[in-house]
């Protein structure tokens, strides 16, 4: 009854939207792990992330200097962000913080619907990733399999500069104590911006690397958004190891159900998010106090 | 919300719902556009309850407007109900109860994740609407065809049939919305979802059901999305699968800001605003889509600056027009409140203790509460080991101990904010061991907090009605429609507190504008004015100034006057003219118990306090 190779082309389908979700994740929780601010806007900094390179890319014809571009673009945007509105929101309660941010991500939608409307671009994977690889039991599109590492590589990354150098050790001590941070004499509000900006880039380049796959829309982040929530809910909010390993877990239950029928891939995840709920309430590596 | 004119809000409701079609057409308002206007507010009114009263932002609701609006559609025109209006009722009843069984999931969490699981569930019921049950809700096309309604007169039959009489009949409904949505506010339940809003730690210890409470709440708010959400299918003759969309909660929660949440009214004026700019923009300039970028622009702006929307706008403009000068006000009150104090200054008032409920165990002689073995360990650090601690009824007991002996913590193990390791607390002959702090309040066993625990938005006599009715009420109670005026005995109660901490001449000045021995006062007073049994006061006079420090050492001597209290303090000389006996704790033991003149004598003591090494 279950054709293997359509069940193991969907397993490598959810670790590709898994990996996505992981490093989209990892930016929403860093940020609120740091800055204690959850980023409404983070679909939208996703969207911008695609946007940007699809217009470098339509004037570079580069793949490359999208890819950058989409990452830059995500990084600046998020600075610029917390140093224009989300400074003056810390002291404010968590409701303000959350309605700033939804107006933001409204309002960064709709300046791109403005300029590029509301068709969908469409930005091709690199020359050499393109068309399909036979890995022996399977075929697979390349840029997926590609795609599968250049995200585990943003993820490494990622990981190397929070657990490996000096500012990730501020900004893991941050997340657990942000007041002390601030106390030991480090300029805490420093190492908030560049969270908000390490965070946006991370989704910003999930979104361009992501514009192979499924096309870029003003209102693609929304999804997104949604699905990061579920995947922050699972692993435990604040947690990069949460995230990552929440990401995988949501992109294989999306994958799998998907094969016996898509419209229920959204309700068991759902479903996980709730099990998860019950069973641990403060996430699969979360840690009680956290809120 | 006066109290010598009670209907006076109601009235002008329904003047102003009455005077709209007279007034707004001027304004190039349609009669839909209006309708759609009340249908919002509606919507929002529970929202509002939800959000700017209990503290909960969901961003969610769009699950129950969908589902009352589909069961109300489908009802009508595949079934073939007869009645508009119990149709729409039907799917507000449904819309509850699913939102009874989401509360149950979603409040497992508060805060950040409340609203993240929020807007996951709704997402879910988007999903579901458009695959699973598409046969029942038409999937992408909705349901069309969704009657009028009539009303049988007897002689005639009213068919609101034309855009005026369709709004006459949403009015009508708001109007209902917002007098019961007044009397919930009104309420008990109202007071205590506003201190769940500001504390909901304190309003768990001072005894409610903080829980029950919030989903009070979230059912309310669900009830008022699906009600409403039915009266979007009769206004548009059919229902419209959007109504599950995740920008149907957005559109909710930006105009209940734009309105300025905690006001019922809010959002009525934030869709007024929204509405008829989004009209103004669309047909007006012809802007087209960028409607909606103009919209959020200006809705970041007001979450900016405008922090309490709208209405709190008006409100402070009103206050800086009208009464120019608050701080005078301020100023002429507080020469009272020292007049008070001047007055009281000379003795020491003798205050009876506050009637309270008979307790079951009033008549039970011997210890009132007795703590055996009690350890509490965190990982490798022992907190407190084998503390053996006995309080007689009617006694005053001090605890002193250098700091890190474990006084805090234990005094947590005894209302049960944090479990013990092992050992066990009886407490009116009741095992209290691993209660809720909420129950243990309920039985006559609370304390006042190190660090100030307030309601910090509410006034003074708002905070000690929160503490007495949960004595007055118990901790969970519907009592949504009655009054809070008519709870007996709670005015004389929290008279009777304000009396005792000296804060009658300031009880209608909100918190954050008392001083600090102000607010010390009061949080004696919150665990007060539930007229507990025994009194736990956690270090009273921490921070005070030596003058504060005389006063409430007065206020303490009143209090203990016919009560049983435990005080924990490091001001041993004020201690030691409240208090009978001293427990002395060093290390997470029990070092020594004795009176004040054997404490001081003791070498013991003497060396844990000059750094000595205790002989082993």
């Amino acid at each position: 009854m279950i054709n293997w190779g359509n069940f193991i082309s969907q397993c490598f389908n959810g670790l590709v939207l898994g990996a996505l979700l992981a490093l989209i994740s990892s930016g929403l929780t860093i940020i609120y792990g740091t800055l204690g601010v959850l980023n409404l806007a983070h679909g939208a900094m996703f969207m911008l992330g695609g946007y940007a390179g699809w217009l470098a890319y339509a004037y570079t014809g580069s793949f490359i200097v999208a890819v950058i571009t989409g990452s830059l673009f995500g990084m600046l945007v998020g600075v610029a962000t917390e140093r224009i509105v989300i400074r003056h929101f810390y002291s404010r309660p968590h409701e303000d913080q959350l309605l700033v941010t939804f107006g933001l991500g409204i309002v960064f939608v709709e300046v791109v619907r403005f300029f590029f409307g509301s068709l969908s671009k469409m930005v091709p994977p690199p020359a050499g990733l393109v068309g399909i690889t036979p890995l022996g039991f399977m075929f697979y599109p390349t840029y997926r399999l590609a795609l599968l590492g250049i995200v585990a590589v943003a993820l490494i990354a990622l990981y190397i500069v929070l657990y490996r150098t000096r500012i990730g050790m501020i900004v893991r001590a941050g997340i657990e104590d942000s007041v002390m941070v601030d106390s030991l004499g480090i300029d805490v509000y420093k190492v908030f911006m560049l969270v908000f900006g390490i965070g946006a880039m991370a989704a910003g380049f999930a979104g361009i690397v992501n514009a192979p796959v499924v096309s870029i829309a003003p209102d693609v982040g929304e999804g997104i958004l949604v699905q990061t929530f579920v995947v922050v809910v699972i692993g435990g909010v604040g947690s990069f190891p949460g995230a990552v390993l929440g990401g995988f877990v949501a992109g294989e239950i999306v994958s799998i159900t998907s094969m016996f029928n898509p419209a229920y891939s959204y309700i068991m995840l759902f479903v996980a998010m709730t099990l998860v709920l019950v069973l641990r309430p403060y996430g699969l590596l979360g840690t009680a106090g956290r809120e | 919300m006066r109290s010598q004119r009670p209907f006076l809000i109601e009235a002008l409701t329904a003047i102003g719902l009455i005077a709209a079609p007279f007034v707004l057409p001027y304004l190039a308002f349609t009669p839909t556009t209006m309708s759609r206007i009340v249908v919002w507010g509606l919507f929002g009114i529970g929202f509002d309850i939800l959000f700017g009263f209990t503290g909960l932002l969901s961003f969610g609701q769009s699950a129950f407007y969908g589902t009352g609006g589909m069961v109300a559609a489908y009802l009508l025109i595949r079934m073939g109900f007869p009645s508009v209006v119990l149709a729409v009722i039907i799917g507000m009843i449904v819309a509850a109860v699913v939102g009874y069984l989401i509360g149950l999931i979603a409040l497992r969490r508060t805060g950040i994740y409340f609203a993240m699981i929020t807007v996951a569930i709704a997402e879910v019921f988007y999903f579901v609407e458009f695959n699973p049950l598409a046969e029942y809700t038409g999937g992408e096309n909705g349901l069309p065809g969704v009657p009028t309604p009539k009303l049988p007169l007897g002689f005639t039959t009213i068919h609101f049939d034309t855009d005026w009489k369709l709004y006459a009949f949403f009015g009508f409904w708001y109007f209902i919305g917002i007098v019961i949505a007044l009397r919930i506010v009104r309420s008990p339940v109202g007071v205590i979802f506003s201190a769940i809003r500001d504390n909901p730690l304190r309003a768990a210890a001072v005894g409610h059901n903080v829980h029950g409470y919030k989903l009070t709440a979230f059912v309310i708010a669900a009830a008022y999305a699906g009600f409403a959400g039915g009266l979007l299918g009769v206004l548009q003759g059919f229902m419209p699968p959007e109504a599950f969309t995740f920008d149907t909660s957005g559109q909710l929660v930006i105009q209940t800001a734009i309105g300025g949440a905690g006001t019922l009214f809010g959002p009525l004026l934030g869709a007024t605003v929204w509405l008829y700019l989004s009209d103004f923009f669309q047909n007006t300039l012809h802007l087209g889509a960028t409607w909606k970028l103009v919209l959020g622009v200006v809705f970041v702006l007001l979450v900016c600056f405008l922090r309490r929307g709208l209405i709190g706008g008006i409100k402070d403009l009103y206050e800086l027009v009208v009464r120019p000068a608050p701080k005078d006000a301020a100023a002429a009150a507080s020469p009272g409140a020292a007049g008070a104090s001047g007055k009281t200054s000379g003795e020491i008032r003798v205050a009876a203790p506050t009637p309270r409920r008979p307790r079951a165990a009033d008549t039970i002689s011997g210890p009132i509460l007795e703590a055996i073995d009690l350890t509490k360990r965190y990982d490798g650090l022992i907190a407190n080991s084998d503390i053996n601690f006995s309080v007689r009824s009617g006694e005053v007991r001090g605890i002193i101990g250098p700091n890190g002996a474990g006084k805090t913590t234990f005094f947590r193990m005894l209302t049960c904010e944090v479990p013990p390791t092992s050992g066990k607390i009886t407490f009116e002959g009741h095992d209290i061991t691993g209660k809720s702090v909420t129950d243990v309040c309920q039985l006559g066993l609370t304390k006042s907090y190190q660090v100030n625990q307030l309601f910090t938005r509410l006034t003074v006599r708002q905070n000690l009605t929160i503490s007495a009715l949960a004595e007055r009420r118990g901790k969970f109670r519907l009592d949504l429609f009655k009054h809070i005026r008519k709870i007996r005995g709670l005015t004389e109660q929290v008279e009777h507190t304000l009396d005792l901490v000296n804060l009658t001449g300031r009880a209608d000045v909100p918190v954050s504008a008392l001083a600090y021995g102000e607010k010390r006062r009061l949080e004696i007073g919150l665990a007060l004015a539930s007229s507990p049994s025994l009194l736990l006061l956690d270090e009273p006079l921490a921070g005070m100034s030596p003058s504060e420090r005389a006063e409430t050492v007065k206020l303490l001597k009143s209090i203990a006057h016919g009560r049983t209290m435990v005080v924990i303090d490091h001001d041993m000389d004020s201690l030691f003219e409240v208090v009978e006996r001293i427990t002395v704790l060093q290390e997470g033991r029990v070092l020594v118990e004795g009176t004040p003149e054997e404490i001081k004598s003791n070498t013991a003591v003497q060396e844990a306090y000059l750094g000595g090494v205790v002989a082993a």
